[in-house]
């Protein structure tokens, strides 16, 4: 379904992301773990064709579906946003204007992407809604961000992102900014929609932990690199790299030493 | 020495904060919270936002007043203090906050940033700054041409070892790290730990140590607090963190966290509500409304913290049996 080739995105003539190969199958999770400026983001956000505007494309390509994403025009770009390709963020209360409604958001987002009517758009935020386990969406639907705690706003955000049930879902750190308990909800919450509806998902996360309960694939990410890729108990019990197995040893664990 | 003979370098008796809110309503951060902490040690205090965590130490460093209760260090209640006094108390409680860029004028230098709490309180001449500001540098082991530097040409890690170093420049006995090592990536993460660790067997600081990664807390803290909705509800000794532990919501924090040496096979356990608003929190145990073992009397009577064994204390219903 996706096949990025040897991509190499260039910020102001420096590489970011360097030699980047990856190709996922339809209802595949695929983790990149790394530690900040590791390249993980700029993966996702080339892909999603968000770069800022110093940052380029300067080799490889990235296949959606077959066709190339770096070809299309912006409009085109702008049409599979949102519809066949979707993306969390850390904090989806930063997505949300907090001077609009939830639900006037909501309903313009839905509108953009299919000719309905305004009543429509709403009962279909509603279910959403309401899908992801959000007790009383209509209540939802006539708030602001604000009024919502951090767990909610994230959910509400993959309630919008997975409206049309995209073939790709991209998650940019979505629990890093949560408490572990609501951390757990949403996690579960990702792999209940990918089980139900087939969407592929990429998950940018530096806990590995969540990395290793989610992915059928992870990735581990330097300096713009992939240094190393394999299933869980391969980057887990049998890390080949050096890289990977400071890392592993850095995470403090329930079960690992206690200096006191 | 036994745990238990260590001096107490700090105690809180019953410490309640109530914040004012719209519509007379009041917002209880911390609800009769009473820890001890012992020199040379550290306290992990562990809970999700909003628990009061945070509230309670910037009442430990001054920067809050409680509502009622007594906060005393070294055997002096420190909570009613004012002017000189109060000034001169402070130099015993020193704070690292979570972010290293935030907490520090990005217009000072290295040296200038370490000096001042000693500047402040007249200890040092300026001539000595370039001396103990290097001197302070290798404490956190930096090297000492920082001094002259300006912190946002620094990696966060560096920024956090030059937040521990102004930190223990007044020579503090308690050092209180809120979140101080959760923007780090984990290797400096670990770094940090290792350092206030190696500070801290050197000095005999105590530690008051603020985190929502459990793991990390086990393996720094002799003592945890769990919180939450501004109470306590266990403490226990930090190596039981996990395993000898056994609130309900204690173990649905447990259940809830990912690690790497989890059990991949178990789907992950959560509690699938959200916590109360701090505003209203439920009558009788704080946890009642989201607790899967709630009898009809925790949605009357409030637990408080009773001792189950040496060190452990549990405020539920669940372990009054025994008394």
């Amino acid at each position: 379904m996706l096949n990025m080739n040897h991509v190499t995105v260039t910020y102001n003539d420096r590489p970011t992301l360097i030699d980047f190969d990856l190709h996922m199958k339809q209802g595949e999770i695929v983790s990149l773990v790394g530690e900040s400026g590791s390249g993980k983001t700029t993966a996702i956000r080339a892909l999603f064709g968000l770069l800022p505007h110093e940052g380029y494309v300067s080799d490889g390509d990235i296949l959606f579906e077959g066709e190339s994403l770096l070809s299309k025009s912006e409009d085109e770009m702008a049409r599979l946003r949102g519809s066949r390709i979707s993306m969390i963020f850390q904090d989806s209360g930063a997505m949300i204007n907090p001077i609009r409604r939830i639900g006037a958001q909501f309903v313009e987002y839905i509108r953009k992407h299919e000719k309905i009517s305004k009543k429509e758009a709403y009962r279909k935020g509603v279910a959403m809604l309401e899908a992801m386990r959000l007790p009383d969406g209509d209540n939802i639907m006539r708030s602001y961000g604000f009024q919502l705690s951090g767990g909610m706003r994230q959910r509400v955000g993959i309630a919008m992102a997975m409206t049309f049930r995209p073939d790709l879902l991209l998650a940019d750190e979505p629990t890093s900014a949560l408490d572990v308990t609501t951390q757990a909800q949403i996690v579960r919450q990702m792999m209940d929609l990918n089980k139900k509806t087939g969407t592929s998902i990429i998950i940018v996360t530096h806990n590995l932990g969540v990395a290793a309960y989610m992915s059928d694939r992870i990735l581990v990410m330097q300096n713009g690199r992939i240094v190393e890729q394999g299933d869980r108990e391969q980057i887990l019990k049998h890390p080949q790299q050096e890289y990977t197995q400071k890392l592993l040893a850095a995470i403090p664990t329930m079960e690992g030493e206690a200096y006191v | 020495m036994s745990e238990n003979e260590k001096r107490i370098v700090l105690e809180a008796r019953e410490v309640t904060r109530i914040f004012p809110a719209s519509n007379n309503r009041q917002l209880v951060a911390n609800d009769k919270v009473s820890l001890t902490l012992h020199a040379g040690e550290t306290l992990g205090i562990v809970g999700e936002s909003g628990c009061g965590k945070s509230t309670f130490v910037r009442m430990l460093a001054q920067l809050d007043k409680p509502t009622s209760g007594e906060i005393h260090i070294f055997g002096d209640d420190i909570s009613g203090l004012k002017g000189s006094a109060k000034r001169k108390s402070r130099r015993h409680v020193q704070m690292v906050f979570q972010d290293p860029a935030d907490s520090f004028s990005p217009k000072m230098k290295v040296k200038d940033i370490l000096c001042e709490p000693l500047m402040n309180y007249g200890l040092i001449k300026p001539k000595e700054k370039q001396t103990i500001a290097e001197y302070l540098l290798s404490q956190v082991e930096l090297p000492t041409d920082f001094a002259d530097r300006y912190t946002h040409s620094m990696s966060g890690g560096q920024r956090q070892r030059i937040a521990i170093a102004r930190a223990l420049a007044l020579e503090p006995e308690i050092l209180i790290c809120d979140e101080a090592t959760s923007a780090l990536d984990v290797s400096v993460q670990k770094s940090i730990v290792d350092l206030l660790l190696s500070i801290q067997k050197k000095k005999e600081i105590a530690i008051v140590l603020i985190c929502h990664d459990v793991a990390l807390t086990r393996s720094m803290a002799h003592t945890a607090a769990v919180m939450y909705l501004g109470n306590v509800v266990e403490v226990v000794p930090g190596k039981q963190l996990g395993h000898g532990m056994c609130h309900p919501y204690t173990e649905a924090l447990r259940g809830a966290i990912f690690s790497i040496d989890m059990d991949f096979s178990k789907p992950i356990e959560s509690i699938e509500s959200e916590t109360p608003s701090p505003l209203d929190v439920p009558q009788g145990c704080p946890f009642a409304g989201r607790c899967d073992k709630c009898m009809d009397v925790c949605r009357i009577t409030k637990p408080f913290l009773r001792e189950v064994e040496p060190g452990h204390q549990i405020a539920c219903h669940l372990y009054n049996k025994t008394n």
